[in-house]
C-alpha cells in the first residue's frame, strides 16, 4: 500500500515538474474558459431576465462561472490520456510496466496530477470572474466544494480518457473520441443555461450527467443559501463514480498489454 | 531454481489479424536458454519473434502456451518478483523527453526501491559511466540520439539487475554512436555481472557482442551456439558472385553445382552463393565455367563466411533479401 502511494508521489511529481517547465501550457488551457466566461458572460447577459431563469437574483456571470468551472476540468482532464500515449510511442510506457510500478499506482499519478491542475485552473477561473465583477454569497463554503466537485469531475474524466488512451492507443482517436463526448456534456447540462427552460428530455439526460452535478452542487454553494439536498447527492455520486471510474481504467492496462 | 538466467521453453503466441485473415504465429515453439553473466543474441529480420520473445520474459505479455523463467522465477506465475530483477530498453527511447537525464535516472532508481541517497549516488556513477554526465542536467529533449540511448541503457541498469533485455539497441544511430554503445555495454556486462538478452538484426552487433547467439527465423530458432561455432561449421571461403539478373542467376547456380570443389551452392536474387575448401583456386574454374555458357558475371568475391553466410544457410534465405529465394542444392 505505502508503495503505491510513493510511487503514485513520484509519477504525478513527474508531470508537476514538466508542466512548471512548460508554464505556458496551463495558460493555454485558460484561454478558452476565459473566452466562455467574458465573451458568454456578457453575450448572454439578459437571459438571466426571461421568466422563470434561476433564482431570479444575480447576474448571469455568476450563474455561468460554476458552469465554466465545470468545462474546464472536463475539457482539460479529456486530454489526460495523451500522456499515455506519448508514453506508449516513447518506450517509456514498456519501461513502467516491466518495473515493479503498480498499475494502479500509475493511474494515481495522473489522476493526482490532472487534480492538481484542476485546482489551480478553478482558482484562476474564480478570481477572474470577482474581478469581472462577479459576487459569490457562498463564502468559503462555496470555494471548498466547487474545488471538490471540480477535482472530481477530474478524476472521473481523466480516468475515462486513460482508458481510451490504453484501448484506442493512438493520439487521433482519443482525441476524436474526447470530442465526441464534450460537447453533448456541457450542453445536456445546466452548465450555460438554466435547465428548467430547457425541453424535459435535456433535464432528464442532466440528471445523468457527472458535468451537471458538479455544476450544480458548485453553483447551489457558491451563490449562497444552498439546498443541501441537492448538493450532498451530488458530491457522493461524483465520489463514487471517481473511484468506480478510477478503477476501471486501472483495469485497460490489461486490455493493453494484450494487445502488445 | 533454475541453473540458467534465461530459459524459454516452447514458447508459442499467434496474434489475430482480423476477420478472414489467418492468424500470424509471431512464435511457433521458441526455446533456448542463457548462462548467467553471459550476453545472448537473438538474430533476425524483422518479424522473426524476437520482440515478442523480449516482451513476454520482460512480463509485457503473454505466451499463449509454454513456459519462461527469468533469474530462475517463472514468468507467468510471479510476474512481480521478475520485475524486480530485470531491466528493460525497449526499441524506442524509453527516458522522458520533458525530465533531465539526472531525474530520468532517479526516478527510475526510485520506483525500483533505491531510497533517495542511494538514487543519487547511482544516477551520478551510471552518468559519469556513460560519458553523459555534461548533459546531466539538460532537458533530454535536447539530447543527440546517441547520448539518449546511452541514457535508456544506463536507466536500464540503474537498480543493478540480474538480467537487462537489451532490445535492438544501436537500430537508428550512426556508425560512431553504435561503436560507442557496443563498448559501454561489453565493459557494463562484465563489470555488473550481469546476463543479457539482446535482440538485433546487424549481424556485426551480434558477432561483436554475444558470447552465444540463435539464428531466429518464423517464431522459432534455426540454429545456435557461439558466433564462431556458427561460423566455423560453414567449412573452407565463401564464394559470392554477382550476375545480372535472376534468370542467369538460376543458370549459372545450374552450372556450376557440379563444380569439383564447390558445395552448398544457393541462388539468392541474383547472386549466386558456393563453399569453397579451395578458396580463391576455384574462382577460375568458375569463371570459366560462367564464359564457356556464355553468361556474364557482374562481380565475384571470396570471403571468409560471415554471420549472413550461417543466416543464409539455416533461414533459407539472406537478411538483404525480402523474397523467398530457393535453394538449389546442399
Amino acid at each position: 500500500m505505502s508503495a503505491l502511494i510513493t510511487h503514485s508521489t513520484y509519477l504525478s511529481m513527474r508531470s508537476v515538474k514538466a508542466l512548471v517547465r512548460q508554464p505556458l501550457f496551463l495558460v493555454i488551457t485558460l484561454i478558452q474558459p476565459m473566452i466562455w466566461l467574458l465573451l458568454f458572460g456578457k453575450l448572454f447577459e439578459s437571459v438571466v431576465r426571461i421568466p422563470g431563469f434561476g433564482s431570479g437574483s444575480g447576474s448571469f456571470l455568476e450563474f455561468l462561472t460554476p458552469g465554466v468551472i465545470a468545462m474546464t476540468a472536463l475539457f482539460s482532464a479529456m486530454w489526460a490520456g495523451t500522456v499515455y500515449i506519448a508514453d506508449m510511442q516513447r518506450g517509456v510506457m514498456a519501461r513502467l510496466l516491466a518495473s515493479p510500478v503498480r498499475r494502479g499506482a500509475m493511474m494515481n499519478g495522473t489522476l493526482a496530477y490532472q487534480s492538481l491542475t484542476s485546482l489551480v485552473q478553478t482558482v484562476i477561473v474564480l478570481v477572474v470572474a470577482v474581478i469581472a465583477g462577479a459576487r459569490f454569497d457562498g463564502g468559503v463554503v462555496g470555494v471548498v466544494v466547487t474545488l471538490v466537485s471540480a477535482c472530481l469531475l477530474t478524476v472521473i474524466c481523466a480516468a475515462l480518457s486513460n482508458a481510451i488512451a490504453l484501448m484506442a492507443r493512438q493520439q487521433e482517436a482519443l482525441i476524436g473520441i474526447s470530442q465526441f463526448l464534450s460537447l453533448p456534456m456541457t450542453f445536456l447540462s445546466s452548465a450555460i443555461m438554466d435547465p428548467s427552460l430547457a425541453p424535459g428530455w435535456i433535464r432528464t439526460c442532466a440528471r445523468y450527467n457527472p458535468l451537471d452535478w458538479a455544476v450544480v452542487a458548485s453553483r447551489e454553494t457558491l451563490l449562497g443559501s444552498p439546498d443541501w439536498s441537492l448538493v450532498w447527492p451530488r458530491l457522493a455520486a461524483l465520489a463514487g463514480l471517481a473511484v468506480v471510474m478510477a478503477a476501471l481504467a486501472t483495469r485497460t492496462f490489461g486490455a493493453y498489454q494484450r494487445s502488445v | 531454481m533454475s541453473q540458467y538466467d534465461v530459459q524459454a521453453d516452447d514458447l508459442r503466441k499467434t496474434y489475430p489479424t482480423g476477420r478472414g485473415k489467418p492468424p500470424v504465429h509471431a512464435l511457433d515453439g521458441l526455446s533456448f536458454t542463457v548462462e548467467p553473466g553471459t550476453v545472448y543474441g537473438l538474430l533476425g529480420p524483422n518479424g522473426a519473434g524476437k520482440s515478442t520473445t523480449v516482451k513476454i520474459l520482460a512480463t509485457l505479455s503473454r505466451a499463449d502456451s509454454g513456459t519462461a523463467t527469468v533469474a530462475g522465477v517463472s514468468v507467468s506465475a510471479d510476474p512481480d518478483a521478475v520485475r524486480h530483477r530485470i531491466g528493460l530498453v525497449s526499441q524506442k527511447p524509453s527516458s522522458d523527453p520533458m525530465a533531465t537525464g539526472r531525474e530520468n535516472l532517479v526516478l527510475a532508481a526510485r520506483i525500483q526501491g533505491l531510497n533517495r541517497s542511494d538514487a543519487r549516488d547511482r544516477a551520478g556513477w551510471l552518468l559519469a559511466r556513460f560519458g553523459i554526465a555534461d548533459a546531466a542536467d539538460r532537458l533530454v529533449k535536447t539530447w543527440s540520439g546517441g547520448m539518449a540511448r546511452k541514457l535508456d541503457v544506463a536507466i536500464g541498469l540503474v537498480h543493478r539487475p540480474r538480467v537487462l533485455f537489451l532490445d535492438e539497441p544501436t537500430t537508428g544511430l550512426d556508425p560512431e554512436a553504435r561503436a560507442e554503445l557496443w563498448a559501454e555495454i561489453g565493459r557494463m556486462t562484465g563489470e555488473e555481472n550481469l546476463t543479457v538478452l539482446l535482440t538485433t538484426h546487424y549481424l556485426d552487433e551480434a558477432d561483436r557482442l554475444a558470447h552465444r547467439l540463435a539464428i531466429v527465423d518464423q517464431g522459432r530458432v534455426a540454429v545456435e551456439g557461439t558466433p564462431d561455432r556458427l561460423k566455423a561449421e560453414l567449412r573452407g571461403d565463401v564464394l559470392h558472385v554477382e550476375l545480372e539478373d535472376e534468370a542467369a542467376a538460376l543458370r549459372a547456380s545450374a552450372a556450376v553445382e557440379s563444380l569439383a570443389g564447390l558445395s552448398a551452392v544457393l541462388r539468392d536474387g541474383s547472386s549466386v552463393r558456393a563453399r569453397s575448401e579451395a578458396g580463391a583456386r576455384v574462382v577460375p574454374a568458375v569463371f570459366a565455367c560462367l564464359s564457356e555458357r556464355g553468361i556474364p558475371v557482374v562481380s565475384a568475391t571470396v570471403a571468409r563466411p560471415s554471420l549472413d553466410d550461417v543466416y543464409l544457410r539455416y533461414a533459407g534465405r539472406s537478411f538483404a533479401s525480402t523474397d523467398a529465394p530457393e535453394a538449389v542444392a546442399s
